[in-house]
């Protein structure tokens, strides 16, 4: 497989390489299916050298008919493969929602554990350069809102390899959402203890404030802390999956902490941070001092223009601003 | 090939086939209607000659998807009627645990990758199983039954696209029974008929066939599916039938002309293969078939009615894996 440098340490990309074809040389039935994924190594090359390493047999470049190939990995899973389908961008999952909705999320339950569906719905997001509203979603909430489907959103580059392998490894279908902007960010040098999926990560430890996030915003949180927040202990924790919902790691933080922040590049209005909000709320109330709050992207379509953009999305300043009114309260 | 005999015995199980499809649904409309079946259901009584006469060449381990209009092929490809009218009754004895109900109803176990509540998406998953049973290395060959309702849908353009392109062991039954819910089909329509389009996506093979003949059925699906299984790659069988029912049990069928429903019902794919063999002098014998298959689908209905619900502990369980 054609790495960068070995000495230097890998990229977030790297890891979803390297997951990859982990997983499909550990197991024959592990295939990767989508448009672009084979020949052309995928539009971020985060496929490449899979075709020529494992044969377009298991590594399947398709038309652009995601609805198809996504009812098709369905139907293989069920017969036995374990597809891993790439989603080009976050927001072409609304035309193939179908597959995923309706049939992956649910036909366990439907059948009463008859059917298995070991899928794989690799997909990335990211905002912030200008892609315009049809490439820079985030619909990570609409995809946990639905009862079957796991979903992950790895931030880190060690994280998003021992995530994705993790997503091939179940047996139940999996949305796994990446960040193109963290595709090279190289992973750090510390050591590392990997985690399974619903723990949350603790990134840095505070008395002050708990702020939870995932995909970009936690590196995003973590500039804020460094560049507006030196006087503040945050208490950064990256969610790493939605589903399953590490509930108990966040409540013990902000059992300790007293305040809440969850940031989200997704847009507020009914997002993830709400839900978390609430569900905080839920078991807090009364047994904690300061509020909790949701920060995310304002509630209109992506604007393409770079400083309309930076207005809607939240950045480092306006993390800042939301974590100092919160300690306000 | 086969001696007469042999055909002969062939059509009597084709013909115990169906008549097991109406039985089942018989009864089902039949609980439907005094409100022991609930939801809603939609039987395919006058087009069982397709069910068995495709399920009839099909092996075990072949996969099959099916649509809201299922029970005859999940019944033609071996699953068991009890299961069923239990499944159907809400009962934890069910195929599904009671969980999916009618339009649901699956057994991956013994390939029915199921029946499916959104029209034409079974069409894709068929593909991606027969993909799959060539990626693994067997012979098996997929089924997708669908109505002539989904021929205009996104998935049905996609899955021919794909079915071709991988070469995929899968056959597209379509059966056309006049109506796409309670629409005139053929006023839905304009440019080739369907099996014109389809050739236009490379297919083996495309043919309009008597959907009401279950030899002709049959003698029309065992090359299709040897050749898919050989290597041949995906065909399409356009199945012209009639929904003698409405499209869901109860609906009153205003748009419905009756004497063509009346011409359909003289065509009836049971009575006519009844009559034939009755003229061959094998009354008692089909005499004596009627009465298994009633006894066998009122103990289905007795053992169904006779089960508990699921108990409250199922509510959260197969969420996840």
């Amino acid at each position: 497989m054609p790495e960068s440098a070995p000495q230097r340490p890998p990229r977030y990309i790297d890891g979803v390489r390297g997951a990859i074809a982990e997983e499909m040389e550990a197991d024959p039935d592990v295939v990767l299916i989508g448009v672009d994924v084979g020949a052309g190594g995928g539009v971020f090359g985060a496929t490449r050298g899979l075709h020529d390493r494992f044969g377009p047999e298991r590594v399947i470049d398709t038309p652009i008919a995601e609805a198809g190939v996504l009812g098709a990995a369905v139907g293989a899973a069920m017969a036995g493969l374990r597809p891993i389908a790439e989603v080009m961008y976050m927001d072409f999952v609304t035309v193939c929602l179908d597959p995923i909705v309706n049939q992956a999320a649910k036909l366990r339950y439907m059948t009463g554990g008859g059917a298995r569906i070991p899928i794989v719905f690799r997909t990335q997001t990211g905002g912030g350069r200008s892609s315009g509203a049809q490439h820079s979603q985030s619909l990570e909430a609409l995809l946990a809102h639905v009862p079957g489907l796991k979903v992950f959103l790895p931030s880190d580059p060690r994280d998003v390899h021992d995530l994705l392998r993790a997503a091939i490894r179940d047996d139940g279908p999996v949305v796994f959402v990446e960040n193109r902007r963290l595709y090279n960010r190289r992973a750090g040098d510390g050591p590392w203890e990997p985690l399974p999926p619903g723990r949350v990560r603790t990134v840095r430890a505070g008395d002050d404030v708990t702020v939870v996030a995932w995909g970009r915003m936690v590196e995003e949180v973590a500039r804020a802390c460094d560049e507006h927040l030196p006087d503040v202990g945050v208490e950064l924790l990256d969610l790493r999956t939605l589903v399953p919902l590490d509930l108990d790691g966040i409540e013990r933080s902000v059992r300790r902490t007293g305040r809440a922040l969850i940031a989200h590049e997704a847009v507020s209005a009914f997002g993830a941070g709400a839900e978390i909000a609430t569900r905080l709320d839920e078991r807090l109330r009364f047994e904690v001092e300061g509020p909790i709050r949701r920060l995310g992207a304002v509630t209109a379509p992506t604007p393409y223009s770079p400083p309309l953009e930076q207005l809607a999305l939240p950045g480092a300043a306006s993390i800042a601003e939301a974590i100092r009114a919160l300690l306000a309260e | 090939m086969a001696e007469p005999t042999s055909d002969r015995e062939q059509l009597l199980g084709d013909l115990r086939a169906m008549m097991r499809i109406r039985a089942f649904e018989e009864r089902v409309s039949r609980h439907f209607r005094e409100g022991l079946i609930p939801g809603f259901v939609h039987v395919s009584i006058g087009q069982e000659a397709i069910a068995a006469g495709v399920c009839g060449t099909l092996r075990d381990e072949d996969f099959i998807t099916t649509t809201h209009r299922g029970h005859g092929h999940c019944l033609a490809k071996g699953l068991d009627p009890e299961g069923m009218m239990a499944e159907l009754f809400g009962r934890a004895t069910g195929t599904c645990g009671g969980k999916g109900g009618s339009m649901h109803i699956a057994d991956p176990s013994i390939g029915i990758l199921g029946a499916n509540g959104i029209v034409a998406a079974g069409l894709p998953i068929a593909v991606g199983a027969a993909l799959a049973a060539r990626r693994r290395g067997t012979d098996a060959v997929a089924v997708a039954f669908a109505g002539e309702g989904t021929v205009h849908s996104g998935p049905f353009h996609e899955a021919l696209t794909l079915a071709v392109l991988w070469e995929a062991p899968v056959i597209f039954v379509i059966e056309n029974n006049r109506f796409a819910e309670f629409t005139d089909s053929d006023a839905m329509w304009r440019g080739a008929p369907l099996v014109e389009r389809a050739r236009g996506y490379g297919l083996q093979h495309a043919e309009r066939i008597d959907g009401n003949d279950v030899e002709a059925v049959r003698a029309t699906l065992e090359p299709l599916v040897a050749a898919a299984r050989a290597g041949g790659g995906p065909a399409l069988v356009e199945a012209m039938t009639y929904r003698i029912h409405g499209h869901y049990e109860g609906d009153a069928v205003p748009y419905r002309d009756e004497d063509e429903l009346r011409a359909w019902q003289e065509r009836d794919p049971i009575e006519a293969v009844r009559r034939r063999l009755a003229g061959e002098g094998l009354e008692d014998r089909l005499r004596r078939m009627q009465d298994e298959v009633d006894a066998e689908m009122d103990a289905a209905v007795e053992h169904g009615l006779a089960a508990p619900y699921p108990t409250a502990e199922t509510l959260l369980e197969d969420v996840h894996a």
